[in-house]
């Protein structure tokens, strides 16, 4: 496992983190206004100028921009977590990965430049009914009429629901697994938005009913099961979300270090006082766990390594819990402040806690975990 | 500090390395059979023991001890590379009883390396790696656990040696062991941790008496010695006089190391008379046969265990990435130690919880009894080695920089801090 960056990630990161710092401020989530869509359009586009949607992407057929793109684009996603980027890194990638390697000729070439340099935006309608996300969930369907597809379903918790160009919907065509791109603007689309804890995203649920889609807008061969593609692109999203909340949890962390050293109580800083210390080395024990297997699972999915999916499993189990865990006892020490609008802890938690069942819960995971291991 | 630097050039390449380890294995060590051992008594090691010398022996004859040991002290002078593909050939090999030499090979052995005399490690170093000397430590005392260094064995020098009165507990596998570090206080008139030295003890000398001690489940690993009058020459010194402190820091190090599974020891660090068969395994059978592995709950705690045994390797990896680069200090080894202990103790948690009334309740002839004796013993691993108090400590305050408590017995004479808690 490589946990040392190469000179180059290196420079990813470090160009990352100063173009996170210098454009995206917490405080531009506690006060959203009308505009923000114009705005987070902006952001997009010039972050997708740094590489952040084209790492998959081929460069006029050629080899793709990044020849290590997880291991790049996760250095990416845990800069993003830090920041509480509120672009849709995880999901554009995943439609693009998906578009790679399943894509039409017709389709990539309408989508995928507008994708890599940031003008058009998408999100995958994976989810169904409460927390179904998995493809067992499924249960959204299309059938041919004529050079269509006519789609039905309704999708849950979709990430920048009202504010992707597209979406890449999941349904069965008959018994297969099947993948649509469908613009959002569509005939018989509808979104509700949904009240997300998390400020730093919007989320939707969104219905398909009758709506037409070109058969050169479906991912993947027809009479082909898009089961293998899915389970790829699920894995790819744990991956980023992982590296994102690693990111965002040893932010928390560290800031919450800091405070403690500065304040002080009954003459000393609180950090002097062991019921603290003893807090912190157990958080950093588990926080050091999050990192590593976060590492530990993006090379397992650039590897296309067999227990791939277990050890994803372990990861979001592990990330997810600790997450919230940390952060909100990081709000206990911090005290009082860390409960006003102002502060900007209940920003990360927040996020944590969405991210937490994001793509599949803690809860969820363990119990995967157990099937998988033929419990 | 110690010598492991080997120029690439006069070093056997890997692969040539790999097929004679493998063909030397294969002829020489029996596979391994899994036998689950319930307790074991004093009797069952001094088998276990006989055992481990006989096949290190056989190891060292058939030049394969101390791979990452120097040539001039009877080791290979071989790398890292080197071990861990040793370790990967000998992994389904019968040799389970060697981790009986894990703390002479992994602990004593390099810390003799770093700060013996050439003597001391002529004599000591060759007879580590063939088997004959078995070494423990001995430091912690009734008295003095977490805080070693107010320990009370008194070292009095008498001319050419050093006479030693007082006692040490918890020392394991010393009743079928050779020699001791043992650290001791030599002057009495200087701050705690400037006043100790390290002295080399064979433990059968004259004035030592030693007692198993026995556990809460019965079993007899670890031990307590008493010293009435022991003589032990000046020239059985480890380092200097007065600095057995800077001897027991590196000893540490190493013991840190050795459970990371990166120390000169040949094999990695696994616990004496542990089944072959993984613990995830014992858990999942414990579930099947007590009927409750449908059970939500059930596999929720069952899923929670997998996720921690797990996410050791990573850890690890992480950590020990990170200290080498220099990234995170020394003792980040810290964090390996509690997330190790931590884990392990949750795991056997939850066997109780999964196992119910079958594992505290069982049948004679019932295997899942296994685990809640284990259980009753789990804290050991919190306890042993440096107690998890001692790691948070240790993270806290040199991982995270976290002001140190405050000691008020660090900067007096040893003899004031003795009498202050007279009065």
């Amino acid at each position: 496992m490589n946990v040392e960056l190469t000179e180059e990630q290196r420079l990813l990161q470090s160009t990352s983190r100063q173009f996170l710092d210098e454009t995206l401020s917490l405080d531009a989530l506690r006060h959203r206004s009308a505009n923000d869509a114009a705005l987070t359009r902006d952001f997009w586009i010039r972050a997708a100028a740094l590489g952040w949607t084209s790492m998959f992407v081929p460069d006029d057929l050629d080899d793709p921009l990044s020849d290590s793109p997880v291991r790049d684009l996760a250095i990416v996603a845990e800069e993003a977590g830090r920041s509480l980027e509120s672009g849709s890194l995880l999901e554009c990638n995943v439609v693009a990965y998906a578009l790679v390697n399943g894509g039409s000729r017709e389709v990539k070439t309408q989508l995928l430049p507008g994708l890599s340099n940031g003008s058009i935006t998408a999100s995958w309608a994976f989810a169904e009914g409460v927390d179904g996300w998995s493809k067992s969930d499924v249960r959204s369907s299309a059938t041919v009429d004529g050079d269509e597809y006519v789609l039905n379903g309704q999708k849950s918790t979709v990430v920048a629901a009202t504010s992707a160009d597209y979406f890449l919907v999941t349904a069965f065509v008959g018994d297969d697994l099947a993948q649509f791109l469908v613009p959002r603007d569509a005939q018989g689309v509808t979104i509700t938005r949904l009240d997300a804890l998390d400020l730093s995203r919007d989320f939707g649920d969104v219905s398909f009913h009758d709506v037409r889609v070109a058969k050169s807008f479906r991912v993947g061969a027809p009479g082909e099961s898009a089961d293998n593609a899915v389970e790829r692109q699920w894995l790819l999203a744990i991956t980023l979300q992982c590296a994102q909340m690693g990111g965002m949890l040893d932010r928390v962390f560290n800031l919450t270090v800091d405070y403690a050293q500065d304040r002080y109580a009954f003459g000393r800083p609180i950090a002097s006082y062991q019921a603290l210390k003893h807090r912190f080395a157990d958080h950093k024990v588990w926080l050091e766990a999050a990192l590593g297997l976060s590492t530990g699972l993006t090379e397992a999915f650039a590897n296309g390594d067999p227990g791939v999916t277990e050890l994803a499993c372990v990861v979001k189990a592990h990330v997810g819990d600790r997450s919230v865990e940390i952060i909100s006892d990081c709000a206990q020490i911090f005290g009082g402040i860390s409960m006003t609008w102002e502060h900007d802890l209940h920003l990360y938690l927040r996020r944590a806690t969405v991210d937490r069942v994001l793509y599949g819960s803690p809860t969820q995971l363990r119990e995967r975990l157990c099937e998988l291991v033929g419990l | 500090m110690t010598s492991v630097n080997v120029e690439e050039a006069d070093v056997e390449d890997l692969e040539s390395f790999n097929a004679r380890a493998r063909a030397w294995a294969v002829e020489n060590l029996p596979v391994a059979v899994d036998n689950v051992q319930a307790r074991a008594d004093a009797e069952d090691h001094v088998k276990q023991v006989a055992k481990a010398r006989r096949t290190q022996r056989l190891i060292f004859d058939g030049g394969f001890a101390g791979l990452r040991y120097p040539k001039e002290y009877g080791g290979q002078g071989l790398t890292r590379e080197h071990q861990l593909a040793w370790r990967e050939v000998t992994s389904d090999r019968d040799i389970g009883c060697l981790s009986h030499l894990k703390v002479t090979h992994g602990i004593m052995g390099p810390t003799l390396l770093d700060f013996g005399t050439e003597e001391q490690k002529q004599r000591h170093i060759p007879a580590m790696l063939r088997g004959d000397e078995l070494w423990v430590q001995f430091l912690s005392e009734p008295n003095a656990g977490s805080d070693l260094a107010s320990l009370l064995t008194r070292a009095q020098r008498e001319g050419d040696v050093y006479i030693l009165n007082g006692s040490k507990i918890w020392s394991t596998f010393a009743h079928v062991s050779d020699y001791a570090l043992v650290l001791s206080r030599t002057n009495l008139d200087v701050p705690k941790h400037s006043g100790l030295s390290m002295l080399i003890l064979p433990i059968r000398s004259k004035g030592v008496t030693l007692r198993t001690i026995q556990l809460a489940t019965g079993s007899a690993e670890f031990c307590e010695e008493f010293f009435d009058d022991v003589f032990i020459p000046v020239s059985d010194i480890v380092g200097q006089e007065n600095d057995g402190w800077s001897v027991v820091m590196r000893l540490f190090f190493h013991e840190r190391n050795m459970v990371g599974g990166n120390s000169l020891n040949d094999q990695d660090a696994a616990g004496v008379g542990e089944s072959a068969v993984s613990t995830e395994e014992q858990l999942l059978a414990l579930a099947r046969s007590v009927g409750n592995s449908k059970d939500s709950h059930t596999r929720q705690l069952i899923g929670e265990a997998l996720v921690l045994d797990r996410l050791a390797d990573y850890t690890i990896q992480r950590v020990n990435a990170l200290m080498k680069s220099g990234a995170m200090p020394g003792p980040g080894a810290s964090i390996v130690k509690l997330m190790r202990s931590l884990s392990k103790y949750r795991f056997k948690e939850i066997a109780l919880e999964v196992g119910g009334a079958h594992v505290v309740l069982s049948g004679p002839d019932d295997e899942v009894g296994g685990h809640g004796h284990r259980w009753l013993v789990a804290r050991i691993g919190t306890i042993a080695g440096g107690s998890s108090e001692m790691q948070r400590n240790a993270i806290s305050e040199r991982v995270l920089g976290l002001p140190r408590d405050h000691s008020p017995d660090t900067q007096l004479p040893f003899r004031d801090v003795l009498a202050q808690r007279q009065r």
